[in-house]
């Protein structure tokens, strides 16, 4: 990378006039002066970071000022070019307060909570079971594979009704001890071909000789697992946390239609996500609502902050 | 290093020992094989059964007298929605190819200062629950007049699409040599040419796996779809389905199951005839190549 890439011959050469010395022209990439593609390349990304910056970061913060007013949908907006924002009362954190002396916010909160654990260990044991049970040079692995992610090129609302009627039959849905886990297990189901892909694809990412290495020295094929290739993909294992914690954290199609929060058992499996649409939608309380939504995005944030900055940050070192 | 794949390495010798253990890895394989179409049998089976048979059967059990009566009940329902949807996803798809497109170039080749920044901040929107801009997202729709209207779902789905479709096509293109895009400024290409001549002919793998994804991703969706369209006649099918389970037609599972597997139909061909490409951008989302 640093030295032998240029040709340092010619500077390093005694010189034959005053003329190669001009020619030392130092490297300085990106330092060029803006050219006009340049200057188009820019113009070019601008309508995106422009969308991305209203919609997303305009947004957020709009949504952060609802949630500190007493806004009920109605009354006197502020309105500045096409973006009306509530002009209503600042009540300061009391949308926050009144949540956390919530009882079915509470519940959310702790349902959600379980739901993620038993989710995430569901998705990364099975799809971490399936993945090595298809990294045994399996015949037919495609097929397998492909039935293993089928679900995921379904939409939760279509797994969520087939799941609905099944475990109505089963009688899952009308008991409360039994509503999250049929919800849970059809997460997992859903969910597991996205880890298992990960995992595959990790598993050929490591070299075969270091196996074999293992191989010769005498381990068995489960120690070989233990010891040599799960360490190896323990980042990858961490991704997979991420991306599906993430998701749990936000679950909101797959409940909705499978048992819409279980108002009449006690809101078993109600889920932030609904109590906000219903506060939003419903109740017309949206000032309430905008705080749930800033909580949820400050549980996602805190793990996906570092995880998008130590993922950028090795890309750019590489 | 390189985009992952599934790719398989070159097969071993096999069929030297057909020990127990083998029969046991396919035994599992096939058992977990069953789990994961158990749904999709039940929901396929309750579909071909008439309405007495559903109450009264198991629901394991294949239908007796296997009738299409519950397809034509859901398609009566639901066919207006499935048109919507197809009028929403199409221009959605494309539109967010053509900016992922453009973004993930510029993005890889014609670095700014500040763009690695400007990335990881595009990448943030990705992530974040959608419930935290619902609300202003609504507001706004209803103050620039296209709220409960495709168009409007159009616009939303476009840019909260820029972040993953900008990520997929610049994960690819980083991986193009720097030198066949300095061989077109030599030619004196610029920025468009560059695109037009070089950097578009090769991307075809990258617009196929967008392409599949997006469509996935935007006929699968039900959050914004829900919130901001409440007009029967607009909304998608993923809408519509939710609202046969709560309407008049809660308690005709069999329509209900039809209903399902009509909404699930484009996405599963789709699946089936495309899985390679559907992997690459599931495997795009975990962000590192």
């Amino acid at each position: 990378m640093s030295s032998n890439i240029v040709t340092p011959q010619a500077a390093t050469q005694p010189a034959a006039g005053a003329e190669p010395a001009a020619r030392v022209i130092p490297a300085r990439p990106g330092r060029r002066p803006v050219s006009r593609d340049r200057l188009t390349a820019i113009l070019m990304i601008l309508p995106s970071i422009l969308a991305v910056a209203l919609f997303v970061y305009g947004f957020i913060a709009w949504n952060g000022w609802a949630s500190l007013t007493n806004w009920r949908g109605l009354g006197t907006m502020n309105q500045v070019g096409p973006i009306r924002f509530p002009a209503a009362d600042f009540s300061s954190f009391d949308n926050y307060a009144r949540l956390f002396q919530t009882d079915r916010f509470l519940t959310d909160l702790k349902n959600n909570g379980i739901f993620t654990v038993v989710f995430l260990l569901g998705c990364v044991g099975l799809g971490m079971g399936l993945a090595i049970l298809l990294d045994q040079k399996v015949k037919a692995e495609g097929f397998f594979r492909n039935v293993y992610l089928l679900p995921m090129a379904l939409s939760f609302v279509v797994t969520g009704t087939i799941w609905r009627w099944v475990f109505l039959q089963l009688g899952w849905v009308t008991n409360p001890q039994l509503a999250l886990p049929a919800l849970i297990l059809a997460a997992i189901w859903q969910e597991s071909g996205f880890t298992m892909a990960m995992f595959l694809a990790a598993l050929r990412g490591i070299p075969d000789d270091l196996r074999e290495a293992a191989r010769v020295d005498g381990a068995s094929e489960v120690a070989i697992y233990r010891r040599v290739v799960l360490p190896l993909i323990n980042p990858v294992i961490l991704s997979a946390l991420i991306i599906l914690g993430h998701l749990s954290l936000k679950i909101f199609d797959l409940v909705y239609v499978m048992t819409s929060g279980s108002p009449a058992l006690g809101y078993v499996t109600d889920m932030p996500s609904l109590y906000l649409f219903e506060l939003a939608f419903g109740d017309n309380l949206f000032a309430r609502a905008a705080a749930v939504a800033m909580i949820m995005l400050v549980f996602v944030a805190i793990i996906i902050i570092p995880y998008l900055w130590t993922n950028l940050r090795s890309e750019v070192a590489r | 290093m390189s985009a992952p794949t599934l790719a398989r390495p070159a097969p071993a010798v096999d069929g030297e020992r057909v020990s127990g253990l083998r029969i046991l890895l396919y035994a599992l394989l096939v058992f977990f094989a069953i789990l994961f179409l158990v749904p999709l049998y039940v929901g396929l089976t309750t579909s071909f059964k008439g309405t007495a048979e559903v109450a009264n059967s198991n629901i394991w059990a294949p239908p007796t007298a296997p009738t299409l009566e519950n397809y034509q009940l859901a398609w009566d329902v639901l066919h207006t929605s499935f048109l919507n949807s197809i009028y929403l996803s199409i221009p959605a798809v494309l539109i967010s190819a053509i900016l992922g497109s453009l973004n993930g170039y510029v993005l890889s080749k014609w670095q700014f200062r500040g763009s690695n920044l400007i990335f990881a901040l595009i990448l943030f929107g990705m992530f974040i629950p959608y419930q935290a801009i619902l609300i202003p997202l609504v507001q706004f729709l209803q103050t620039v007049n296209i709220y409960g209207s495709i168009p409007g779902l159009i616009l939303v789905h476009v840019i909260y699409g820029i972040p993953i479709t900008t990520l997929i096509f610049r994960n690819y293109y980083i991986d193009v040599p720097t030198e066949l895009i300095e061989s077109g400024t030599i030619d004196g290409a610029g920025f468009f040419g560059i695109y037009r001549y070089i950097v578009f002919p090769i991307s075809v793998p990258a617009f196929v796996v967008v392409l599949i994804w997006q469509f996935t991703a935007v006929w699968n969706e039900f959050l914004f779809a829900v919130s901001i369209t409440s007009d029967p006649t607009v909304q998608p099918i993923t809408v519509a389905l939710a609202g046969l389970g709560s309407s008049t037609a809660g308690t005709n599972f069999g329509m209900q199951m039809a209903g399902s597997l009509l909404t699930a139909l484009p996405t599963l061909l789709v699946y089936i005839f495309l899985s390679r490409y559907f992997i690459r951008g599931l495997l795009a989302g975990s962000v590192k190549g």
